[in-house]
């Protein structure tokens, strides 16, 4: 059996621990740099404010329904998901951790305990020790576990938040309740081709013939199908890396110098190469774009992005600030006001295994100096070492007018209890 | 960490988290061994005595001093365990009425009070129309001198 344990609305979640004001409250999360609605309580829901809505054009509309509106705290979600994951290896060593709200769990072995008690011990477990509330969804396959997490999700008076497929029947109930566009790897493409064949529900798309499926779609809606039949053929994923890494920021202000965007691509590289040394991958291409503010429809629009191949695989941050900021000034254009930047690196192979070049290779005292600088970095914090075409006057820190503190993480920001 | 075959589930040591070990290597030498090796133990860690939940446990900072007989002093650091059960005599942070606090539970007669220790100030009677909420417990206190 397989377990989908998500955690409600979790950055709204973890705000309300500290801040148990909250609780009942609309509370709405902002994206980095405020500047969208990314995560929402149920009551902010209730209340049709759009996921994703700028909250620029919200604002009124947020102060009117009294929504309290937070940056987004990334070391106290950070924290406080490791503590969940942590919690669920208590319950079985097979879980899958699935992003940083979710996670499956895998059951072997565990055929005489009782499912719907099971669910609820880890439930009351994480609720209780972190205080984050959760859904858990239990059934044969991961796919039926996902739908059994939204009956548990939209039914938490009936189900108390856990919802077990253990029978046909109830596989079938599930099956014809769960519209397509909700199923578990169904994309807006997908649902766009099944629309017309009058295909609406999870029950409706396991009733295609597998023939049909493999022929019109891929293997992976056939997997899919199999899986939602009660037919396990999606395994629990170890943990693999990442295929690509991605650094975009919307900017505070709109630049229309090249200088400062280089600045912003060869910082937001930097990152990007960070992130690959720590996962011990190089990447083989690069890619840089650039976006003019597209909210604001009176200006000149521009939208770019450019492709760097690389000739031999890297994970240097000099080669790929280098090859980014060297990319940016060929998409770059004079009078737009730029307004989001991004670099992603990606064609990522592990640093232990790959391909050499014939004729060129990286200039090996760059492997030290990394080493040397990442080092560095984690000893005194706040990016000492830097390249010198980053930050240039230190006008950049992320806008996060309405940051809650970092709990967990920062001595200095723990809470206070009056006495 | 699970590295997993068809058949068979391997254990691998998680290596994410390193704890302070002292590690007595000697190295290969021809000479006498060094004695100390057979008795090697692991150095103090203030961490491993007073966190006994990792996952459930928070720390927070005093302000007042309502509980000054119970050793909570102004500005002291609180270990709280938010996985140990609430019982009567035990020093919990509470949520009251839109602000932390900490003080001891009392249950008296099935009324549950909160009960400063410090003679200037009176126990708390939780009713109904109280917001409340027990936070979590607390386990150590850790003060500066």
């Amino acid at each position: 059996m397989y377990a989908l344990v998500d955690c409600n609305n979790f950055y709204a979640s973890c705000e309300r621990v500290f801040n148990p004001n909250l609780q009942k409250k609309p509370v709405a999360i902002l994206s980095n740099n405020d500047g969208c609605v990314i995560s929402m309580s149920d009551e902010t829901k209730a209340l049709k404010l759009p996921f994703g809505a700028p909250i620029f054009k919200w604002e009124a509309f947020c102060k009117e329904n009294n929504i309290h509106v937070l940056s987004s705290n990334y070391p106290l979600y950070g924290d406080m998901s490791s503590r969940v994951m942590n919690i669920l290896y208590q319950f079985t060593p097979n879980v899958e951790v699935y992003s940083v709200d979710e996670a499956f769990l895998e059951f072997k072995g565990f055929e005489n305990y009782n499912y719907t008690d099971y669910g609820n011990q880890i439930r009351q477990r994480i609720l209780k020790w972190t205080g984050i509330p959760t859904c858990v969804g239990i059934a044969p396959t991961k796919a039926l576990s996902k739908v059994a997490n939204k009956i548990a999700r939209k039914f938490p008076d009936k189900t108390n938040g856990v919802y077990v497929i253990d029978s046909e029947e109830k596989r079938l109930k599930a099956l014809k309740w769960i519209k397509i566009e909700d199923v578990w790897g169904i994309g807006r493409g997908l649902q766009k081709r099944l629309k017309p064949k009058n295909i609406r529900t999870a029950f409706d798309f396991t009733q295609l013939s597998d023939e049909g499926i493999s022929k019109k779609f891929s293997i992976t809606e056939l997997k899919l199908k199999k899986d939602l039949e009660g037919i396990v053929t999606l395994q629990l994923d170890e943990l693999t890396s990442k295929r690509a890494i991605a650094t975009t920021r919307s900017f505070e202000y709109t630049f229309s110098d090249i200088d400062n965007i280089k600045e912003r691509i060869s910082t937001f590289a930097t990152s990007c190469a960070e992130k690959l040394r720590k996962q011990k991958s190089r990447c083989h291409m690069i890619i840089v774009m650039l976006s003019s503010d597209t909210h604001k429809k009176d200006l000149e629009q521009h939208r770019a992005s450019t492709t760097v191949k690389l000739s031999y695989p890297t994970d240097s941050t000099l080669i790929i600030s280098n090859q980014a900021v060297k990319a940016v000034t060929t998409i770059f254009k004079k009078g737009i006001k730029y307004k989001r930047a991004g670099v992603i690196v990606t064609g990522l192979v592990p640093n232990d295994n790959y391909q050499l070049h014939l004729f060129e290779h990286e200039n090996p005292k760059h492997k030290p100096l990394m080493y040397a600088i990442d080092g560095l970095n984690k000893k005194y914090r706040d990016y000492k070492i830097k390249l010198g075409n980053q930050d240039l006057k230190r006008t950049w820190k992320m806008r996060q007018e309405r940051l809650s503190p970092r709990h967990t993480t920062n001595i200095n920001e723990i809470i206070k209890v009056k006495c | 960490m699970l590295a997993q075959s068809t058949k068979l589930s391997f254990f691998v040591p998680d290596s994410s988290e390193s704890f302070e070990t002292t590690y007595f290597d000697s190295g290969i030498s021809a000479g006498f061994p060094s004695p100390a090796d057979d008795f090697k133990e692991e150095r103090i860690s203030l961490d491993k005595e007073l966190i006994k939940n990792k996952e459930a446990t928070f720390f927070a900072r005093v302000n007042g001093q309502s509980m000054i007989d119970a050793g909570l002093g102004d500005n002291d650091l609180l270990i709280i365990d938010r996985s140990l059960s609430p019982s009567h005599n035990k020093i919990a942070v509470c949520f009251l009425d839109g602000d932390f606090t900490v003080k001891r539970l009392k249950l008296d007669n099935g009324d549950l009070w909160l009960q400063p220790e410090n003679a200037k100030y009176k126990p708390i009677k939780i009713t109904e129309e109280n917001e409340f909420i027990i936070w979590g417990i607390v386990t150590n206190v850790i003060k500066k001198v």
